[in-house]
């Protein structure tokens, strides 16, 4: 593993293979931040895409394979098709999901469709072209990688730019429009700023797999942090980390895709955070639904002793009658009180320990207080 | 057999059985749950591929697409539901990480065998003719067997539980207070979405697949509000753009599943620019009408509040309208008999003030 | 109609710059009078209320006023400007349903959106900001959430918060969008101070509110809306019950009680 971690100092491929994961990771990181903060995750989606009708009409005009001209195409017309959404949302009761639905699979089969007309076409320039659908890390080299520092650079300093609008933007834009922020002209920008992120993306994990680096990265910073800002540098780590753990293992054997490779990190990456976080992670909010339901059943126990201790005797038999358990559960269960220090063993059964006796009474207090509130509401 | 007749015949039953469960998918909001099960249908392949020791049979490829198609669905709630993530988002995280699964297992373990990625993304519709086998002694293309079968399967089931179906789909709470188990439907038509999406697998493509779940019920969507209509006109759409698909990809020498993508497509154009209901291009000849006629009540609202006649002048200045547009306006407002122009200005007609008063009283 | 103001002098801005006047406004939406050629005249420094039923159109005047939805006609003047040119010296206090409380900022960053008017385009906030920003929290009692994360705070606090947004704003007249609904008392009252606080400044508030009970208490000035505006004015001479009557309709006078038992 070391080795070829090594490797990406040496090995030019695998350098630029990495590199241009790991840009992807940032830039998609940073701008899938907004996007998910905004509702707009699946936009990411279409925009990806809606990319390859844009790249194949680039080649048929152009006759060109360079990739910056082709991924100009594949921007333009997933811009195109968010301009559609919106269209389509702002002029039609059609739900939201289904105008993204229309808009992505209308212009990914005509995107096929041109696809195939070109490869059925006597052009003998034409392969290769399918790369971009499930992208082709293999194939970037030092000039793609210059050319997405420089569409990611572009990207990430807009957003620096912006940082204070888009943060309004997204969090309340109705607010945002009342202090006189041209809300519309600010989301175009930002849904623009997202095209480039696609761009940058095309190459790397192509148009089917582009979403998920729009949306994983942030979705596990944000189980890591209550701040915008410490969550857009968290996305963008957490993205680099994948592009370039993909590409890392993608080198390590033949016949490994670099793409699918990137999103399966980024996955786990995800996985992780919502298990793990500190405050967030599934796994503490398990723990601390145990931890309440033990104390609930703690107190419940010592107000069955309590009552058992002033009216009755306090011993297994008592308790297992009351709380209709078997007698070996209630030993159990008088011993996990005195293990909380709330009985002591005494000469007939067990007895409330003073300790016991405080708390069963504010137990009591409590119970007491509740209905009244609730009355009183 | 004709090799266009089964081509197209195929693609018939693809559109139909993809608009008959699609209408609920975009009745109920979950187009895009379609698209994450249509991706998830690979991993599900793939697994039943290599379960079944390589042979590509018919069953365990349903079977596995089935259950992964479940599995995204079931994923995807589960994720909604901790709270940690927003359902959108879910979906975006959910299908990715599977199809990157199936996309994997394919280039490692069977890039030699028929499963290429090609067939994955658009299907190969045109080698429908060639694949046949033998029923009761006649040769029919397995094409048709299958999808046959499963328009059958999704005719019968909105057939059967269309009470079911529309009641869960427009008012859930209701349906499951009436012991209809919304849960269950909710899953049955799930299972029938992931049946349909391998199905199609073949003809269409895993990807395409949801162009013919979606497009053609979104189109019948804007053109109708009543449930049957819309059932009616999306299968109505599917087969036009199965037909007009497959003539323009010969046409053109392109791929068949994508042309009919792109014609759905185009359908979908049409009727959001002309839809009677609602249309863009409609509503806005109509809006224009209408905003003549909101602008010609509210300026008999204004004259009305005036004793004395109004002038052009000061209407301007209060409104804030251009010349023309309070021309248009005057014009509108006089063949309605509203107002009468004078020389010192514009009066309300008795019947003007009249209508004034009762439409004040209707929008109370 | 009670109250329905003078018709303006034709082609002349209202006089007197009143923080707010509004003529003719109408409100479409799909093709649906929402807002029916509305005037509207709102005193300096009062705490005026705009009451009605629901889908009376009350949110959407306030909207439309500051432009966050298009208008059918109508021309609205602040303080005798136009709406971009008096933009700093109004603050707008929206529903507190209408974002996403879980998202990941401070209550101190909400506050200080209010600045981001002021601030201007690419520069960031700064000590100065975020010393404002307490001082408003400060007036709202909730200086001590200052650090917490938005997601943990009650429906009241949340509602304070975009409170003290809108005092950073530090504008002339206000807009509130149903401060009051659905709020603890401590918030109520929180609200309530500041309101008077406002007032002793010579600052205008217009609020949208919900309850006819403590409508009178709270507010100097009242505009009854249902679609139209029914009347507008004084406390004392806008509620009556004829007035009350023509917003609601007879259904809702019959068990209604603020007239007969308060009034």
């Amino acid at each position: 593993m070391l080795e070829l971690i090594l490797q990406i100092f040496t090995d030019y491929t695998l350098r630029n293979v990495a590199l241009g994961s790991a840009l992807l990771g940032v830039i998609g990181g940073v701008l899938g931040a907004f996007t998910m903060l905004r509702r707009q995750s699946l936009l990411g989606d279409v925009l990806a895409h809606a990319a390859l009708p844009g790249i194949c009409l680039a080649f048929i005009l152009t006759g060109s394979k360079v990739p910056l001209i082709l991924l100009l195409g594949g921007g333009l017309a997933g811009w195109l098709a968010s301009l559609g959404v919106l269209a389509v949302l702002r002029h039609s009761r059609l739900p939201e999901d289904s105008a993204l639905g229309v808009m992505l699979s209308s212009f990914f089969g005509f995107g096929i469709a041109l696809l195939t007309f070109i490869q059925h076409g006597n052009n003998a320039n034409q392969a290769g072209l399918d790369q971009f659908i499930f992208g082709q890390a293999a194939t970037i080299v030092a000039s793609d990688v210059l050319n997405f520092m420089v569409l990611g650079g572009l990207a990430l300093f807009t957003v620096g730019l912006f940082y204070k609008e888009f943060k309004l933007l997204s969090f309340d834009p109705d607010y945002a429009h009342s202090l006189g922020l041209p809300v519309r002209g600010l989301g175009t920008l930002l849904t623009s700023l997202t095209v480039l992120a696609v761009m940058v993306g095309l190459q790397t994990v192509g148009v089917v797999l582009m979403a998920a680096m729009l949306i994983a990265p942030a979705a596990a910073a944000r189980q890591w942090t209550d701040r915008l800002s410490s969550m857009i540098g968290l996305s963008a780590l957490f993205g680099a980390l994948a592009g370039v753990s993909g590409a890392l293992v993608s080198a390590s054997r033949e016949n490994l895709p670099t793409g699918p490779l990137v999103i399966l990190s980024i996955s786990a990456i995800l996985l992780v955070s919502l298990f793990l976080a500190p405050l967030r992670g599934l796994v503490w909010d398990w723990v601390r639904t145990g931890q309440n339901r033990r104390r609930i059943f703690l107190e419940r126990l010592l107000l069955d002793a309590h009552v058992l201790h002033n009216h009755d005797v306090l011993t297994a038999q008592t308790l297992a009658h009351r709380r209709r358990e078997s007698p070996a559960a209630a030993q159990r269960h008088l011993e996990m009180l005195q293990a909380r220090g709330w009985v002591q063993p005494g000469h007939a059964g067990y007895a409330l320990t003073p300790a016991g006796h405080q708390k069963a009474h504010e137990l009591e207090q409590a119970m007491r207080v509740l209905p009244k509130t609730l009355e009183g509401t | 057999m004709n090799a266009d007749l089964v081509i197209i015949v195929t693609a018939i039953l693809v559109s139909t059985a993809a608009a008959l469960v699609g209408t609920f998918l975009v009745l109920r909001r979950m187009a895009l749950l379609s698209d994450a099960i249509s991706h998830a249908v690979l991993p599900g392949i793939v697994l039943a591929y290599w379960l079944s020791g390589g042979e590509r049979a018919t069953l365990p490829a349903l079977l596995g697409a089935a259950a992964a198609g479940l599995v995204t669905v079931t994923l995807v709630e589960w994720l909604t539901r901790s709270g940690k993530v927003k359902n959108d988002a879910a979906i975006g995280i959910v299908f990715p990480a599977l199809f990157s699964l199936g996309v994997l297992a394919v280039s490692l373990y069977f890039r030699h065998v028929h499963l290429d990625m090609d067939a994955v993304l658009y299907g190969e519709i045109a080698y429908a003719p060639f694949n046949t086998l033998a029923l009761w002694g006649r040769e029919i293309p397995e094409s048709w067997l299958v999808m046959g079968s499963l328009t059958l399967l999704n005719l019968l089931f909105v057939l059967l539980f269309y009470k079911e179906l529309k009641l869960s789909t427009f008012d859930a709470g209701l349906a499951a207070a009436l012991g209809f188990a919304p849960g269950v439907l909710h899953y049955a038509l799930m299972a029938l979405v992931s049946f349909t999406s391998v199905g199609a697998f073949q003809s269409v493509g895993a990807i395409l697949i949801v162009a013919f779940l979606i497009i053609p019920p979104a189109t019948a969507y804007l053109l109708t509000q009543r449930l049957p209509v819309m059932i009616g006109l999306a299968v109505g759409v599917g087969v036009v753009s199965s037909l007009a698909g497959y003539g323009l990809a010969i046409w053109l020498d392109a791929s068949i599943a994508g042309m009919m993508a792109t014609v759905a497509g185009i359908c979908f154009a049409l009727a959001f620019l002309f839809s009677p209901l609602g249309g863009y291009l409609t509503t806005r000849l109509r809006r224009e009408r209408e905003r003549l006629e909101v602008a010609a009540r509210l300026l008999v609202a204004h004259l009305a509040h005036h004793e004395r006649p109004v002038s052009e002048q000061e209407v301007l200045a209060e409104f804030g309208w251009n010349p023309a547009f309070l021309r248009r306006t005057r014009d509108k407002a006089l063949q309605e008999g509203w107002l009468e122009v004078l020389r010192d200005g514009m009066r309300p007609t008795p019947s003007g003030l009249a209508f004034n008063k009762t439409r004040f009283a209707e929008d109370l | 109609m009670t109250a329905q103001p003078t018709p303006p002098v034709p082609g002349a801005k209202p006089g007197a710059p009143s923080p707010l006047s509004v003529r003719d406004l109408t409100v479409v939406y799909r093709e649906k009078p929402v807002l029916w050629d509305v005037d509207l005249e709102v005193p300096a420094g009062q705490l005026c209320a705009v009451v009605g039923p629901n889908g009376a159109g009350k949110s959407t005047l306030i909207k439309a006023v500051l432009g966050l939805v298009p208008r059918a006609s109508g021309q609205v003047w602040f303080f005798g400007q136009t709406l971009t040119e008096a933009r700093t010296r109004i603050g707008y206090v929206p529903q507190r349903g209408a974002v996403d409380w879980d998202f990941p900022t401070s209550v101190l960053d909400v506050v200080i959106m209010g600045l981001y008017g002021k601030l201007g385009w690419f520069k960031r906030p700064g000590k100065h900001e975020r010393e404002a920003a307490l001082r408003c929290l400060e007036q709202v009692s909730m200086r001590e959430f200052a650090h917490r994360q938005i997601s943990q705070l009650s429906g009241g606090q949340q509602q304070r918060v975009f409170l003290a947004r809108a005092l950073a704003q530090d504008a002339d007249l206000y807009f509130m969008d149903e401060p009051f609904a659905g709020v603890d008392t401590v918030t109520e009252d929180a609200i309530l101070k500041v309101l008077h606080e406002l007032k002793g400044h010579g600052k205008t508030v217009v609020v949208v509110h919900h309850d006819l009970e403590t409508v009178r208490a709270y507010f100097d000035h009242l505009t009854l809306l249902n679609v139209q505006v029914i009347a507008s004015g004084p406390m004392d001479e806008v509620f009556t019950a004829e007035n009350l009557r023509q917003t609601y309709g007879e259904r809702m006078m019959t068990a209604s009680l603020p007239i007969t038992h308060r009034g």
